[in-house]
This record gives structure tokens, C-alpha cells and sequence, in this order.
């Protein structure tokens, strides 16, 4: 008993090391601009960069654009695949695994091909394009996130029996989509949202080669030319991505329960 | 007067398989219809086809003189209160009941005030702010039923409503549905398995097997005058009397446990000997298994202080000729 305690344990810290000793050393290298003493300097230097508020405002923009679009196609095709063609559901699950399979750079190069300023449609022609391009990718990338969140909060929901007692009730189709589902399934939501954004702050590939001033091209750059900052921004963004998936957290703890009792 | 609710030659298949076949009922304002059957009959497929949910291969649907065959839905007019509840997680029960009023369009004072009634209609006022998983089984189909009757709906239909709750709320909020529904005179139609629930809460029975209509009447008909042995043997308890038990009947008799007592009564002119083979008190009632000449007869007598019975006793039934029911096809 008290030995596989220790061997449990043991494991555990191993494995915790893993994590934290990397982390632990960055942190403390970020401190040490200073000759000789600890400082916050390197965060310093890091915040009064222009770029860094103007990269970092503009991913939080994508970001957003690509929770709102990702929510518009994502609820309404899991809510009628759901309802009205659930043999379809095996397909689907697949067609969302995708984006993790295929490399960013696969998608991105397919991008230029297809929506160059020489294609018939040019996306990449014009700034504003190229953001609507750029979003449309990380709709794509966020979409296995996104798919499984939605998906899980319906199944919780008896969402067949709450159309037809919407509908018989005279709601249509958007008023049960608007009023219903999307309020019920809320939390699951917002968790596919906050994973959207931690993708999206940290996402290079696309945003480099399509040449968008985003965050993850900056946090690349800065890590090229300087020698302290980029061990500041590495802190920085972990404690942005772990900020959202602790929002995941707290909001699923606060949710109204939404759970029907059956007895 | 026309019927107010009428189904012509219904018909629904599912691919190859069809499920109802060819029904017709036309019933009258403010009646309480159950459709009663076994699982599979067809019964909660026509009361979809009603509500709109399926599409019926053909046939038509009127209500007071609308077909209403093609509408959608939510162009209906209907209520609706299912098995599961489906009161919406995220609303209050408030809201719930004042969904219908919304879309409808009413204004919001008159929604209150309609909710109010509503509350105190189902005898849960004061229950507004609360969220359905605050509430047991029975008070939020109670809700539901509230919420199906606040527009004022053309019909009510009530889909197997009981069946998840345990058995004394059933009993008490059939009792409550069926005075609501009088009190308002809203034509329903309530989908049961259950023929108890079917015979205390109707004013007609539609009792199906199969996809087809096997009996159309009052409780007191279905039950006392069965018209096919589908009817007889599904709704109530029944003895079957192979031919020759009894003295110059030519074939099979069947006659109700209640008909058959211990003691001779004005109107029995039969009797037949046999032995208690079980007895099961049951309080009021004593249930008493006799066999007699190898064929067990279920026997239901009131209880009688005077002497016990035993299993092993000689005992002499009485029974009427005019009681007995030839069972046909």
C-alpha cells in the first residue's frame, strides 16, 4: 500500500518535471537582463514594444472573427447532423480530424495556390483578403476543438424532443437554434472558444507565410535578434494559454446545470 | 355538427414496413380521446402525424375544418406534452410557460398575467423563478402541461406524459390533467400503453393493434363488450373457458374474473366446482386462482371477513350465461 503510494508519487513527479523544470528555467532566465541581479526588465522591454501590443491586438481580432465564425458553422451543422442525419455523424467526426492531420503548411500552400492574386478568386490580393483568408484557416485549424465541444454539449441535451416541443409550439427554425440550442450548450462553447484562441495567439505557420502581423510571427522574430525577451514572451504566452483553458474551467464550474432530472 | 378532430384513411409506412394503415376517428370539441395499444401499434406514430412531426404516406387530418396535413408544425396551432419532459434546461419555468406566448407575439404584461394563471391552474404559484432540475418529475410535467395549454391551443396531445413518473404521482396528475382539461373543454388526445390509465381518464378509447383500429368507444363498452379477442384479452384481466368446461356451451367462453363469485348471486345460473390452487391478498380484493378440471380460472372477490380460504379448498363458482363473452377472431 504505502510503497505503490511512493512509486504513484514518483511518477507523478517525474512527469511533473518534465513540464516544470523547462518552464522553472525559462522564468528564470527571463530575469536575468541585469548583470548580477534578478529583474523584471526583460518583461519591461517586452511590453513597451509597439509591435508587441499591435501583433498581440491583431491575433486577439482573428481570434475573436474565428470563435464567431467557427460558432456559425460549426452549431448549425452538428445540430442537423444530429437531428436530421445521424448516419452522417462517422463522416463528420472524420472531416474534423483532418485539419489535424494535414500540416499547416500543406493548407497554407494550397491557400496561395487557389486564392493567389492571379487566381480567379484573389484573396491575398488585398490586405482585408488576406485577414478573411487567414481567419478562414484558423476556423479550419480551431475546427477538431471546436466539433468535439459543440458536439458533447448537444449530446448532453435531448435535443430532438426540445425541437419538436419548440416547434410545436410555433418557434421556427433560427428562433430554435437562437433560444435553445445555443443557450444550452453554452459552457461547451465557450470551452470550443477558448481553445480557438489559444491556437490562434500562438499559430505561426499561416500568418508568417501569408505575411500577417499576428502574434506568432512576432514571438519568432523577437526569439531571431534578441536574447532575454523571447524567454519573457515564451512566459508570457503560457500564462495567456493557460488564462484560457483555466476559463474553461471556472466557466464550467459556474454554468447554470442545465441537466433535466428524470425521476 | 362536424367532428372537430378528424383523421381520414391514415396511412404511414416506413420503407417497406407499414405502421399505421389506413385509420379513421372523427371526434367532437372538448372530448378526451386515448389512443390505447400495445408497443409498436401505431398509436404515438398518428399522434406525430397529428403534431406534424412525421409525414403521413397518405390521408388527411382536419381540425375544426383546417386540413392540416401539410402545415408544418409550428403553423399547427398545437400543444404538446411529451414523455420526457423537454422543458427547455435553460429557461425558468416562467419562461418556459410564456415561450408559446412569445412567439406568439403577446405583449409581456399579458404574458405575466397568463404565466400567473397558468401556475395557479397547475397549483405550483410562486414556482416562476425556478429551473426545471430544481423541480421532481411530477412538477415539471405538470410545467409542461402548462406550457402546452398557455396559447390556447386547438388540441392537446399528450404523448405517454406518465409514463416516467412513479406510480402515485401518475395517478394523482392523471386525475389533474383530466380536470384541467374539462375545466378549459380542450380536445385531447392522449397516447397510452397503459389501459388502466386509457379507461379512468377517457371519454373514448381508440384501442389499436397493428396499425389498425381493433375498437372505438367509451370505457365501459371496450371493456364489457370487446369487439375482437385482440380488445378482450389486452383491456382487463380474462378467463378463457375452453369448450365443454361449461355444461352445453359449444366453444370457447371467456368471461372477466369479477363475474365469478364465491356465493350465488340473483342473476347466476351456472356452476362449476373447483380447487384453490393460489390466493394472493391484495387488501381490498382477494385474487383467487381455482382450478377446475385443469383450466386455472383468475378469480377477484371482495374481502370477506367471515372465514379465510386456503389453498387446497373445494370451492363452487358462480358465474351468469349472460356474462359470458364468445371471443371471435
Amino acid at each position: 500500500m504505502k510503497s505503490q503510494k511512493f512509486w504513484a508519487w514518483l511518477v507523478f513527479a517525474l512527469g511533473a518535471a518534465y513540464f516544470i523544470i523547462p518552464l522553472a528555467a525559462t522564468f528564470e532566465f527571463s530575469l536575468r537582463m541585469r548583470r548580477g541581479e534578478y529583474s523584471f526588465d526583460a518583461y519591461a522591454s517586452v511590453f513597451s514594444d509597439p509591435q508587441f501590443a499591435a501583433s498581440f491586438t491583431y491575433s486577439v481580432i482573428v481570434g475573436l472573427f474565428t470563435i464567431v465564425v467557427g460558432i456559425l458553422v460549426v452549431v448549425p451543422a452538428v445540430y442537423f447532423v444530429r437531428l436530421r442525419m445521424p448516419w452522417l455523424r462517422p463522416f463528420m467526426e472524420f472531416v474534423t480530424l483532418l485539419p489535424l492531420v494535414i500540416p499547416a503548411l500543406v493548407l497554407v500552400y494550397g491557400y496561395i495556390r487557389l486564392y493567389g492574386s492571379s487566381s480567379l478568386i484573389p484573396f491575398t490580393g488585398s490586405v482585408f483578403g488576406t485577414n478573411i483568408l487567414l481567419t478562414c484557416a484558423y476556423v479550419t485549424l480551431a475546427m477538431p476543438y471546436m466539433y468535439r465541444a459543440v458536439d458533447n454539449g448537444m449530446r448532453t441535451i435531448d435535443i430532438g424532443t426540445l425541437t419538436e416541443a419548440a416547434q410545436i409550439m410555433g418557434a421556427n427554425q433560427l428562433q430554435i437554434i437562437g433560444k435553445i440550442i445555443l443557450p444550452n450548450i453554452l459552457v461547451a462553447i465557450l470551452s470550443g472558444a477558448f481553445l480557438t484562441f489559444a491556437i490562434v495567439i500562438g499559430e505561426f505557420t499561416i500568418a508568417s507565410l501569408l505575411n500577417r502581423p499576428a502574434f506568432g510571427p512576432y514571438l519568432v522574430g523577437i526569439g531571431t535578434n534578441r536574447a532575454y525577451e523571447p524567454a519573457a514572451l515564451a512566459i508570457i504566452s503560457f500564462i495567456i494559454t493557460w488564462g484560457a483553458m483555466g476559463m474553461i474551467n471556472v466557466l464550467g464550474r459556474f454554468a447554470p446545470r442545465t441537466s433535466a432530472r428524470t425521476d | 355538427m362536424p367532428a372537430f378532430l378528424e383523421v381520414q384513411n391514415l396511412v404511414k409506412s416506413f420503407g417497406s414496413n407499414t405502421v399505421v394503415k389506413g385509420v379513421n376517428f372523427a371526434f367532437d370539441k372538448g372530448e378526451f380521446i386515448s389512443l390505447l395499444g400495445p408497443s409498436g401499434c401505431g398509436k404515438t406514430t398518428i399522434l406525430r402525424m397529428i403534431a406534424g412531426f412525421e409525414r403521413p404516406t397518405s390521408g388527411a387530418i382536419r381540425v375544426d375544418g383546417d386540413d392540416i396535413t401539410h402545415l408544418k408544425p409550428n403553423q399547427r396551432k398545437l400543444g404538446m406534452v411529451f414523455q420526457a419532459y423537454a422543458l427547455f434546461p435553460n429557461m425558468t419555468v416562467g419562461e418556459n410557460i410564456a415561450f408559446g406566448l412569445k412567439i406568439a407575439g403577446m405583449p409581456a404584461d399579458q404574458r405575466r398575467a397568463r404565466v400567473d394563471e397558468m401556475l395557479k391552474l397547475i397549483g405550483l404559484p410562486g414556482f416562476e423563478k425556478r429551473y426545471p432540475y430544481e423541480m421532481s418529475g411530477g412538477q415539471q410535467q405538470r410545467v409542461a402541461l402548462a406550457r402546452a395549454i398557455a396559447p390556447k391551443p386547438r388540441l392537446l396531445l399528450l404523448d405517454e406524459p406518465l409514463s416516467a413518473l412513479d406510480a402515485k404521482i401518475r395517478v394523482s396528475l392523471r386525475e389533474e390533467i383530466r380536470a384541467i382539461q374539462r375545466d378549459l373543454g380542450i380536445t385531447t388526445v392522449f397516447v397510452t400503453h397503459d389501459q388502466e390509465e386509457a379507461m379512468s381518464i377517457s371519454d373514448r378509447i381508440v384501442v389499436m393493434n397493428a396499425g389498425n383500429i381493433e375498437q372505438l368507444g367509451a370505457a365501459h363498452d371496450i371493456y364489457n363488450r370487446p369487439a375482437t379477442r385482440f380488445v378482450a384479452t389486452f383491456v382487463g384481466q380474462l378467463n378463457t373457458l375452453p369448450a365443454g368446461l361449461l355444461p352445453g356451451a359449444t366453444g370457447e367462453r371467456a368471461i372477466r374474473p369479477e363475474l365469478i363469485s364465491l356465493a350465488p348471486r340473483p342473476e347466476t345460473d351456472l356452476t362449476l366446482t373447483g380447487t384453490i390452487a393460489d390466493l394472493h391478498f391484495l387488501g381490498s380484493v382477494q385474487r383467487l386462482r381455482v382450478d377446475v378440471g385443469g383450466t386455472l380460472l383468475n378469480i377477484d372477490t371482495f374481502n370477506n371477513q367471515t372465514k379465510p380460504l386456503q389453498r387446497g379448498d373445494t370451492v363452487t363458482l358462480h358465474l351468469a350465461q349472460k356474462d359470458l363473452l364468445t371471443l371471435g377472431a
